[in-house]
């Protein structure tokens, strides 16, 4: 870890003054952070440390039915929340079937959403990468691309999005709330984060500066509180990041699909929701042939980046299959003991 | 310039003036207050072996900077026993042989503290299995581990005190 100037923001409006000067950044659990400080994938200058920032961990139920969750409240504060783990089922199990109990007690949402991607060739901090060094070409390409994009990928850069929380998220139409030098702006989860196109390093729509204060679940998304889950295929039973993952809701209406929302993780750089799917499944009979229709919608335009990934096609689908159809069956009482398994579930 | 830093460290109050900011809690604990009992594994968040409760709930101390710790309350396996009294969780480690060569185990300990402080797994073995997943073992005591985890965590469900 190179040596960085370390202040501590008193208020946003502070943080911000800071981080207009190039080479700042945000440290909140640094659980992410000083991970790739460490490996000398980051290296930053001066680094603003946001975690004594007042108001912005709470956890908050709004007169107009959505909920505002802080952006430094803990993974582990989100799941724990009788609130959100009563009307927002899938993004608690979402969140419990990512990284560790100690990793989730202290990473907050906000770091949850701005992590960056595990591919092993952004992490190693030598090889050629364009999201670390623009036009130095991508490793990846042509060699270990097993857990790699197959949607949304270009030819600068085939990485993903590494979080299980932001799945859910997508689907339930959850928004950002943004502070900056100019004030504060608000944008959908699923136009945060930016496909890789021609320049790989810009990840999200967040200008230098600018920080992210809270998000923003939907009063509508509650709707699917009874019929939600979020299922997540990985190479290990826990503790390892998705292969692929889908959150799938519905909510059912005199034995018919009322509204329907699915949405993918592992599949692409961002979140990927496929809003197409979802209007197949409206006003359908929830079979395995809706959800069979649905899936191949929903990887309709799919692409392996390599050859050791063309398998997640024919995964994903299974996986929306599977998920859609747990949906159906109903939300649990309890979040499974194994959350999002498709070993916990029988 | 040295970062002023307040901690209570297993329920004693020290005062630290931080000269350099990428010091973590781990190295603060080894290397300068000389507690060796939360171990350097792997140093990226992926062993559990560093594993200490701030402010009552389990972390990776490995990827804690110091100098965001200001005020808080550190509990490390140095102060969870009562003096010769093993803490119930050091107990049932020793009698369902939880461990091989034990450098894995303060963290594990610690994390089954956290474990049980969080209420989520009770005596269910699927569930401890799972809440213990962020500790890795390769002498592969796992069996034991669960043992000791679920005895101590039926035990403490009838005391007040818990930890």
């Amino acid at each position: 870890m190179i040596r960085f100037d370390y202040t501590r923001a008193a208020s946003v409006a502070d943080a911000l003054a800071t981080a207009r000067q190039p080479g700042t950044a945000f440290l909140a659990a640094g659980t992410n952070l000083v991970d790739l400080m460490k490996g000398g994938v980051t290296n930053p200058e001066r680094v603003v440390d946001i975690t004594r920032l007042p108001g912005l961990s709470g956890i908050e139920a709004l007169p107009d039915g959505s909920v505002r969750i802080g952006a430094l409240a803990r993974n582990s504060d989100v799941a724990d929340d009788p609130h959100i783990a009563r009307t927002y089922p899938m993004v608690a199990e979402a969140l419990l079937a990512g990284a560790s109990a100690q990793l989730r007690n202290a990473a907050t949402v906000g770091g949850n959403l701005l992590q960056r991607t595990r591919c092993q060739y952004f992490t190693d901090a030598v090889s050629p990468c364009n999201k670390r060094q623009p036009g130095s070409g991508c490793a990846a390409t042509g060699h270990a691309t097993r857990l790699h994009a197959v949607q949304g990928w270009s030819d600068h850069c085939i990485a993903t999005n590494p979080s299980d929380f932001c799945v859910p998220l997508a689907a339930l139409d959850a928004s950002v709330e943004i502070e900056g030098q100019g004030g504060r702006r608000s944008v959908k989860l699923t136009e945060f984060h930016l496909l890789p196109g021609d320049h790989p390093e810009r990840e999200t729509v967040l200008e230098p500066g600018e920080l992210v204060t809270a998000l923003t679940l939907p009063a509508e998304a509650a709707a699917f509180a009874g019929h939600a889950r979020y299922l997540k295929v990985r190479d290990r039973t826990s503790y390892a990041f998705a292969v692929v993952s889908a959150a799938a809701a519905l909510t059912l209406d005199g034995g018919r699909i009322g509204q329907a929302r699915l949405a993918f993780g592992g599949l692409a750089l961002k979140p990927w929701r496929v809003t197409e799917a979802e209007g197949a499944l409206a006003g359908k009979a929830p079979s395995p042939e809706a959800y069979a229709e649905a899936a191949r919608i929903a990887l309709d335009g799919a692409k392996p980046s390599g050859e050791a990934n063309a398998f997640k096609i024919e995964l994903a689908r299974r996986v929306a299959v599977r998920a859609l159809s747990l949906a159906a069956a109903g939300t649990p009482a309890r979040i499974p003991a194994l959350p999002a398994s498709p070993f916990g579930i029988v | 310039m040295t970062i002023p830093i307040r901690l209570t460290l297993n329920g004693k109050p020290h005062a630290i003036d931080l000269d350099d900011p990428r010091v973590t809690l781990l190295d603060l604990l080894r290397e300068r207050l000389g507690l060796t009992g939360a171990k350097k594994g792997c140093d990226r968040g992926q062993c559990g072996a560093c594993t200490v409760l701030v402010d009552g709930r389990r972390i990776n101390s490995c990827l804690q900077l110091v100098a965001s710790l200001d005020g808080a309350d550190v509990l490390t396996i140095e102060g969870l026993s009562e003096g010769d009294a093993l803490h119930p969780v050091q107990a049932a480690f020793i009698a369902h042989d939880g461990f091989q060569c034990g450098f894995c185990t303060p963290g594990q300990i610690m994390s089954a503290v956290g474990l049980i402080r969080e209420g989520r797994a009770g005596t269910d073995p699927e569930r401890i299995r799972e809440g213990m997943s962020g500790n890795l073992c390769r002498c592969g005591a796992y069996a034991g581990i669960l043992e000791a985890v679920k005895d101590a965590s039926g035990r403490m469900e009838h005391r007040e005190d818990a930890a």
